[in-house]
């Protein structure tokens, strides 16, 4: 923990090196977020909807104890046992110690970026039990030992023809095969088979309702659904953020969610569980790991509005172009690269530079968290904390000390426009000028815009 | 042990009062539709389901009748009066991996929402929920006079924190996790049609 991986320009390389995959990727993004924009624009009242979407979000948090003790309460008198869990540890813990209460060596799995955040999955296969992820794209990822690239369309970095090796393999599927409505019908009905043999089901939770003390899920394959209703046994792991006071707000949730995440007007599914299924147990897991200490953040603190929808992504010219796994994080895009160096700033300093500063995650954020405002206070506090290596921090300071002293810029002008046209090429262009690996400097001018002003100044008032 | 994270969370969040923030006014005004039925088919219709008008609820059977999928149905599962060819009873059903090859399950919905075509239905009278997933082609019938505008006007009718299970259902099970290629059918129904019905 808290050692630096490679910087996420480094990482992005890998990534941009083959080119016609690259565009496919930005291209296939581009069109969730057209999907969005009109989506987005159908609902006269959307700015009014994410302005009320971030008002419930930050009162919660304001009385989130108060919240979470009566979503307790209200869970508990349907029936439900609620877990509290300090960090992933704690959170693995729990959802093993119900599993093997029940003698229970199969289960099935929703989506949930929190069980990722706390990897879960090894841990209970190292216990000797059987995961399956069954949600189609995180299937895919699973079946290929991959963190899934996107909070919301996992297997997003994968071509068909992948899929299509990948399904002959694991599936016996036909060689060459890639048609996705084959490939889907194949793993239907792979998955199937999961579901009637799971003895247990897991799910996340998309909201939590502090007043009836139920939990909302929100699926588009039904995948959710099908695993917590054949078994008895419903495990839904939640960060304590999930949390709305009302039945109202979901009102306006839904709404945004589906909208802004693939530009559905709301998902296939949108289940509310109240209690367990009859003769079963419903197990809510409530997780910190980490919240309680970002809420007392000023300036990160509405990070934790965060309703996981993945428009940030799809619209982040970086993300479109580097891959989710160049971030090496859990959650990638903007928001996870607000959310990660929360937890190991050193570990994670590049991601806020992963980021042009255009301000578009802002813009399309259901919850109007301000993403590149906080990525760039982050590089402010990175710097601070001394989280940026050498090399960078020189760069600054060098930079600072130019810019802050005219006649060093002056000086700086002039002996580049004297001397560089003269100068060998690979004085640019070499491994440690970045900005010189795919860009070619213009040519330098004669003069700078200052002797230029001054030059003019000078004949008009001569005249 | 889980007491004590209970409680350090607690404290660890009580340790840092936060300004106070209102809750916003969510009564509106909201847009509403000017013809539910007609947008509530429309998107429906967008997002992989059909919408079927009729004047009665006889008349269900007959445009039934005309579904493919139904026609060659095998086991047929209905929660509404009157469906001819139903011949899965519910109540036998003592485990819900039962229902595992039921064909067809028409089921009665609540009401419905123009905005989204999303359609309210819960484990109230059927005894396993799961038919909703499980089934491959379901049918909902929903009074046609019985349509919302907007979700805001939907969480009025709904009522939650009794112990139950709630649903809003929107068009047949989807996946568009291959390349964005949307394929229907993913693990639920395969086909969803939504009767409304007029008297
Ligand atoms: S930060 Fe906003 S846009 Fe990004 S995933 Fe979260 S809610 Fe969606």
């Amino acid at each position: 923990m808290g050692t630096a991986v490679r910087s996420h320009p480094l990482e992005a390389a890998d990534f941009v090196a083959n080119d016609s995959r690259m565009h496919w990727h930005d291209k296939a993004l581009w069109f969730v977020r057209a999907k969005r924009d009109k989506a987005a624009a159908s609902v006269p009242e959307w700015e009014q909807l994410r302005e009320a979407a971030s008002q419930i979000k930050l009162h919660t948090l304001s009385r989130l104890p108060e919240y979470l003790e009566e979503f307790e309460r209200n869970a508990t008198r349907l029936g439900a046992v609620v877990h509290w869990a300090r960090d992933a540890e704690d959170h693995n813990r729990i959802v093993l110690e119900i599993l093997k209460k029940h003698g229970i060596r199969r289960i099935v799995k929703s989506k949930s970026m929190l069980t990722e955040e706390c990897h879960l999955n090894p841990h209970l296969e190292k216990n000797g039990i059987e995961v399956v992820d069954t949600d189609l794209g995180e299937r895919i990822v699973q079946f290929r030992n991959e963190p899934p690239s996107h909070i919301v369309l996992p297997a997003i970095h994968i071509k068909k023809e992948e899929v299509g090796e990948l399904f002959h393999d694991r599936l016996g599927t036909e060689k060459g095969a890639s048609d996705p409505t084959y490939l889907t019908e194949a793993a239907r009905g792979h998955l199937r088979d999961k579901f009637m043999n799971a003895e247990a089901g897991m799910t996340g939770v998309n909201f939590a309702v502090a007043e009836t003390g139920g939990v909302v899920v929100c699926t588009n394959e039904g995948n959710a659904d099908l695993g917590v209703s054949l078994p008895r046994i419903h495990i839904a792991c939640m960060g304590i953020e999930k949390l709305v006071p009302r039945t109202q707000d979901l009102a306006v949730f839904t709404r945004l969610l589906a909208r802004s995440a693939t530009g559905q007007p709301i998902t296939t599914y949108t289940s509310h569980f109240h209690g367990p299924i009859p003769g079963g147990e419903l197990h809510i897991v409530l997780v910190d790991n980490g919240r309680s200490q970002f809420r007392e953040s000023e300036e990160y603190r509405s990070s934790l509005k965060c309703i996981r929808c993945g428009a940030c992504l799809n619209t982040c010219p970086i993300f479109r172009r580097s891959g989710g796994h160049s971030y090496h994080a859990v959650i990638p895009g903007p928001i996870g690269s607000v959310l990660a160096p929360l937890r190991e700033p050193k570990k994670y300093y590049s991601l806020p530079y992963a980021c042009s500063l255009c301000g578009s995650c802002s813009d399309v954020c259901p919850v109007k968290i301000p993403l590149h405002q906080m990525l760039l206070t982050w590089r402010g506090d990175l710097a601070a904390q001394k989280a940026l290596p050498w090399t960078k921090r020189a760069m600054m300071k060098c930079g600072s000390l130019v810019l802050r002293n005219t006649w060093m810029y002056t000086l700086a002008g002039k002996l580049a426009r004297t001397f560089m046209p003269w100068m060998p090429r690979w004085t640019l262009y070499n491994p440690l000028n970045a900005w010189g690996k795919h860009r070619e400097v213009p040519s330098f001018p004669p003069h700078s815009f200052r002797e230029l002003y001054r030059k003019r100044q000078q004949k008009n008032h001569g005249r | 042990m889980a007491d004590n994270s209970r409680q350090a969370i607690l404290d660890q969040l009580r340790r840092t009062t936060l300004e106070p923030v209102a809750l916003p006014d969510l009564r509106g005004p909201w847009t509403t539709s000017d013809d539910p039925r007609r947008q509530f088919a429309e998107v429906l219709a967008a997002v992989g389901g059909r919408a079927i008008t009729v004047g009665s609820l006889a008349e269900v059977n007959a445009e039934l009748e005309k579904i493919p999928a139904y026609q060659n149905a095998r086991q047929i599962c209905s929660r509404v009066a009157g469906i001819a060819r139903a011949n899965v009873d519910l109540d036998a059903a003592g485990d819900p991996h039962d229902l595992e090859k039921v064909d067809f399950f028409i089921a009665p919905g609540e009401f419905g929402v123009a905005e989204n075509a999303a359609v309210w239905v819960t484990d109230e009278s059927i005894k396993h929920r799961v038919l909703y997933f499980l089934t491959q082609h379901l049918a909902l019938v929903v009074p046609a006079r019985e349509l919302v505008s907007n979700m805001h006007e939907a969480y009025q009718r709904v009522k939650l924190g009794q112990r139950q299970f709630g649903l809003f259902l929107s068009g047949p099970s989807k996946t568009a996790d291959i390349e964005q290629s949307l394929v229907i059918g993913a693990h639920g129904a395969r086909s969803l049609t939504a009767f409304l019905v007029e008297s």
